[in-house]
């Protein structure tokens, strides 16, 4: 049984890998059409995409508009994150209910609703698509804030320093915000590429007029292989970065709870 | 100086400007539209959908696609993850973190990589030709995307699970086997009961996931496979041929069955824990 489960684990971990490393090597490969490996290795594609303004430009699209959702988020949703779950316990079984709603419903049917509903009136369809955005990271932000200030007990922390002699602002932001920084964070990073990575509503929504990293590589899909794979290749190692730092500050912020 | 009440309000009121605008007006647009034509209130778009076979098919097709997918990523997950707690806490961590970069690897890119692999010329299938076996498999077909979507699935049921084994602490274990129980019985007096609400919460998250995806099934084959979010994108992008408010009778009922879904989760997980306090 034992056995079993652990070949299982290395099953699922090659499935989870060899398509990554596959479309990695295909970005550095010369020619591989005929051959179970690639002839030779290259970084032609790669500075090819890099001199491509078009891919420079959606790439730019792309980090201002996840960015910017995100940033929105930090300062309109967090701050009533942290009154309602600080201060309004009664109120939070709304804000859960908001959670579920907006994890459940998926990108193509939130499309219908905002195309539905902007496309007549004066709005620009992209300035509708960032506040959807800055909607849709709502669960992960919700549940990154409350779990950090559940962990640090942030009402009794508030309570403490101001009967310290703490304003609440002092409070906030010398005490608690110091705290909760780095699950914060994770938050932040885990939304940010969430939003790199959508294509649904952008695509359907506003297409081919706000062309990001996503729709760019749509469109060379079909046309060069070299360099779609090169594009998911970049999309890989930042998303690795993003990874790789998102576990290193879960980690620390572990730490802090339990020192 | 402003009072608290009136600053906690000016704090509140961005969230619910933003929610308002953002998630329920539209939605509920669309859900009115679905309901309107013309002339005024009508029922024919729903008429449309639930006689026409196309449509229907391709709600077949969500379903059982969703369900088998989310079926074998479970059960691989299950395995996967009894399987990582025989390892010290660093190695687990190490896969937990692999876990969370294949999970962003999803959509457009995802697909491309198995076109990469197991496309017209891609690696797999080009080294199949070369020792000359044919499968006759084809990536742009429904045994196509189901290995797309367990691959999506996967990384979701292994971070889902994890916590949800790991909420079963030693000393359980321990006790039972001090009072003689084997592991096999320990699992199946104890450890499955306890863990059985979650798993049954996994698999509505995971069926969800798959029944709203969009992006990978539309990279691989445009509009061509017949699935009920790639009609309602056919639907609602069409230049010519547009049925705005026949897309919105169907993404209604794609948000009807999530949230049966989700409300059958609910009953099904408050009747397990009955019936195990009942016990």
């Amino acid at each position: 049984m034992k056995k079993l489960t652990i070949v299982m684990l290395i099953l699922i971990g090659i499935y989870l890998t060899l398509p990554i490393v596959a479309t990695a090597l295909y970005a550095f490969s010369t020619e591989w059409n005929k051959t179970v490996l690639p002839e030779g290795l290259t970084v032609e594609w790669l500075t090819a995409l890099f001199q491509d303004s078009r891919f420079i430009e959606a790439f730019g699209r792309s980090i201002l508009l996840s960015g910017g959702a995100v940033l929105i988020s930090i300062l309109f949703i967090v701050p009533a994150i942290f009154v309602i779950v600080l201060y309004y316990p009664s109120l939070e079984k709304w804000f859960q209910a908001s959670v579920v709603m907006v994890y459940a419903f998926p990108g193509v049917i939130l499309a219908v609703g905002l195309i539905r509903f902007y496309s007549g009136t004066s709005l620009p369809m992209i300035i509708a698509v960032i506040g959807v955005y800055v909607i849709s990271v709502l669960p992960y932000m919700y549940q990154g804030t409350r779990n950090s200030l559940r962990n640090i007990q942030g009402r009794q922390l508030m309570d403490a320093a101001e009967l310290l002699g703490a304003t609440k602002v002092e409070a906030f932001r010398r005490v608690l915000l110091p705290s909760v920084y780095p699950g914060l964070f994770v938050s932040v990073l885990l939304s940010f590429s969430i939003l790199f990575g959508e294509f649904v509503l952008i695509n359907l929504v506003v297409g081919s007029r706000f062309e990001t990293v996503q729709i760019y590589l749509m469109e060379k899909l079909s046309t060069s292989g070299h360099l779609a794979s090169a594009i998911v290749f970049v999309y890989i190692v930042l998303m690795g970065i993003l990874t790789i730092v998102m576990a290193a500050l879960t980690k620390k912020a572990k730490g802090m709870t339990s020192a | 100086m402003m009072n608290g009440n009136k600053r906690v309000f000016l704090i509140i009121v961005p969230f619910a400007l933003l929610m308002t605008f953002f998630f329920l007006v539209p939605l509920i647009y669309m859900l009115v539209s679905s309901f309107s034509n013309s002339e005024g209130i009508t029922f024919e778009h729903y008429q449309e959908v639930l006689t026409n076979s196309y449509i229907l098919q391709g709600f077949k097709n969500s379903l059982v696609l969703s369900f088998v997918s989310a079926l074998i990523a479970l059960i691989a997950s299950l395995l996967g993850v009894y399987a990582m707690t025989s390892f010290s806490e660093k190695v687990r961590e190490r896969l937990l973190v692999l876990s969370n970069l294949t999970s962003n690897f999803s959509g457009v890119p995802l697909a491309f990589a198995f076109i990469v692999l197991l496309g017209n010329s891609g690696l797999f299938t080009l080294a199949m030709e070369k020792f000359g076996w044919d499968l006759s498999f084809s990536l742009y077909s429904w045994s196509g995307l189901l290995l797309i979507y367990i691959y999506f699935q996967l990384p979701l049921a292994v971070m889902l699970l994890y916590p949800i084994y790991f909420g079963i602490q030693m000393q359980w274990k321990e006790a039972a086997a001090l009072l003689g129980a084997s592991t096999f019985m320990f699992w199946k007096k104890i450890g499955l009961p306890i863990i059985f609400p979650g798993v049954i919460g996994t698999f509505t998250i995971l069926f969800a996931n798959a029944f709203g995806a969009y992006a990978s099934a539309y990279a691989l084959t445009g509009s061509n496979y017949n699935l009920a979010a790639i009609r309602i994108g056919a639907l609602i992008q069409g230049d010519i041929f547009a049925q705005p408010e026949l897309a919105s009778a169907i993404a209604v009922l794609l948000g009807v069955i999530m949230i049966v879904g989700m409300l059958l989760n609910e009953w099904l997980i408050k009747k397990t824990r009955k019936d195990l306090s009942g016990r």
